[in-house]
């Protein structure tokens, strides 16, 4: 089984999202005695791009030009779709994100591709092709078998571990003739966030709820989050109220995330928020309510006010 | 303004899950059935947009006859007309195929829907429906602003957002802040019971069936730190978990 993995960059390196989706592409090649071709889409480096080989790949069809510096979600497609053919992939595969989700659904279109996202560990190849994938926004799973001839999978974040190897891939410069019409919907501004790792890429991630008390106390937050160069985040009264951006918002109907630590400072731990923040490795609740249900889902807790115990926790991270 | 807005029928988000018959169904029985909360903006945005320039807002649903609370709540909030198609929304290819079967003769100017769906979270419908009517798919949209013929759209990407002019048709995946929730009033819910339901067979197959289900396994015990030692979390995070 031939597998093409579209790994997602960022200012020309890959994502680490992109290097689980190369390790498990890899792996499933592998597995099937098939090729493992990454695309890649954007500006990059040669160097950066023979990369992909650390994780499994043998070869990167690298797209680029003008045309593709901005993300443009058909042309992406059309370029996704074409590689398929070139490469005669059965599989496809991506690491779940907001472009890749776009990008791969219209190529499953294209395809008629079956698709499934959020998936969470190697296939079951013994009888045809069966996926477990995450639903429910976490609470629970469910064993999918995908049917059609091609077929579309995006990883959920940390569902694998990816081991590096020495290997570098081959890399070949890939161009599709895209025709103008794909380009009708314009990128007028991009406005990113100054200094943050996105959230759904943080590793570590301090977030504040109601018991903040308000967008002028959330200092000691935000001193903590800078002492552990960890991005921050909140829940969805803070940003109803607008304590807080929108963007920073986690829960089942805000950003999911899947950090190593999470560290809930003042949030109850309604369900909703829960479900957006249950696929972190390690969970730490904050709160002066012994009985607030995030502590039965915390790895740690600590039973007290947020305001005397961050300072505490800032120092004493300093202090490593 | 033609509008049509798609609606998924989903758990309360305050839900548990649970499933019958040996894992292989999920328990609807024990859970209250909502409109996704995604599409809820989806449609707030649409139902807007009709009293700012006029036009019609059709809703669509893919589902058994069990979704059609959901479908009169989304007359009542303002939609015109409604269409069901009869099946299980079992698979996303399948329900976009169905979504696209319907509007390709149907000159919508804009199609509507939640980024994803809170059962099966995979976010992809808008861009399959896109790609099978041949016209842009963006996802996932915060504002809507139109301009004539032209839309403004701002985008969320990872870590920031994307401002976007397009022309129309064009299929949307939705989500906050594109517009605030609307609730029915009594008038709309009144209104709602008159309002056309079309009934249509479903088109096509879907290309993934789901074998079992499963819950995660249970948590372990939090640690609790005494607050006058908060300091030592610090050191069970970078000794004990090995997350710092």
């Amino acid at each position: 089984m031939n597998v093409l993995i579209y790994a997602e960059t960022a200012e020309g390196t890959f994502k680490k999202t992109a290097l689980e989706a190369i390790f498990y592409g890899s792996k499933v090649a592998e597995k099937t005695g098939g090729k493992s071709i990454v695309l890649a889409i954007g500006p990059g480096e040669q160097a950066e791009m023979a990369k992909a080989g650390n994780y499994g790949a043998e070869k990167v069809l690298h797209a680029q030009g003008d045309q593709l510096d901005t993300a443009n979600i058909a042309a992406y497609a059309e370029v996704l779709v074409a590689a398929a053919q070139k490469s005669e992939a059965e599989l496809i595969v991506t690491a779940k994100s907001s472009l890749a989700d776009a990008v791969t659904a219209r190529a499953a279109g294209a395809l008629k591709a079956g698709i499934v996202g959020n998936v969470t560990d190697l296939p079951d190849l013994s009888n045809g092709f069966k996926v477990k994938r995450s639903i429910f926004t976490g609470k629970a799973f469910a064993e999918t078998t995908i049917q059609s001839p091609t077929k579309i999978v995006a990883l959920k974040k940390n569902a694998v571990s990816a081991e590096a190897s020495t290997q570098t891939a081959e890399v070949e410069g890939f161009s599709v003739d895209l025709d103008a019409g794909l380009f009708s919907t314009k990128v007028v501004e991009t406005i990113k966030a100054k200094g943050e790792v996105p959230l759904p890429e943080a590793d570590l991630v301090v977030s504040g709820g109601r018991g903040m008390k308000g967008p002028e106390h959330w200092q000691p937050l935000l001193d903590l989050a800078e002492a552990l160069g960890a991005s921050t985040a909140c829940s969805k009264p803070v940003s109803d109220m607008d304590w807080r951006p929108h963007h920073e918002h986690v829960g089942q109907t805000g950003v999911k995330i899947a950090p190593n630590l999470y560290i809930a400072c003042g949030i109850s731990g309604a369900i909703q928020h829960l479900a957006g923040v249950n696929a972190s490795k390690v969970i730490v609740v904050i709160n002066t309510d012994p009985e607030a249900p995030f502590f039965k889902a915390a790895d740690y807790g600590i039973v007290g006010d947020v305001f005397e115990v961050l300072p505490k926790l800032t120092a004493a991270v300093k202090a490593l | 303004m033609k509008i049509l807005v798609c609606i998924s029928s989903v758990p309360d988000t305050t839900a548990k899950i649970s499933f019958v018959d040996n894992d292989t169904a999920f328990d609807k029985s024990s859970v209250t059935q909502i409109i996704g909360p995604y599409d809820d903006y989806a449609l707030a945005r649409a139902v807007e947009l009709k009293e700012q320039v006029g036009g019609s807002v059709t809703v669509l649903n893919v589902g058994l006859s069990d979704t059609e609370p959901q479908i009169r709540k989304a007359l009542a909030i303002g939609a015109d007309d409604a269409v069901r198609i009869d099946a299980e929304p079992s698979d996303s290819y399948f329900v976009a195929e169905q979504i696209a079967n319907y509007a390709k003769d149907k000159s919508f100017d804009l199609i509507m829907m939640g980024r994803e769906t809170t059962d099966y979270n995979s976010g992809v419908v808008h861009g399959i429906v896109g790609q099978m009517l041949n016209i842009p798919s963006l996802s996932p949209v915060m504002e809507l602003e139109l301009d004539g013929n032209k839309a403004k759209i701002s985008r969320e990407i990872e870590g920031g957002k994307e401002k976007i002019e397009a022309a129309l048709p064009l299929v949307l995946g939705c989500q906050e802040p594109i517009a605030e929730w609307k609730i029915a009033n009594m008038r709309g819910i009144m209104s709602a019971r008159k309002k056309p339901l079309e009934v249509l067979a479903p088109l096509g197959e879907a290309l993934s069936q789901v074998d079992k289900y499963e819950l995660p396994p249970a948590k372990g015990d939090c640690k609790i730190i005494p607050a006058e030692e908060a300091e030592k979390l610090i050191e069970l995070l970078r000794n004990e978990a090995k997350v710092i």
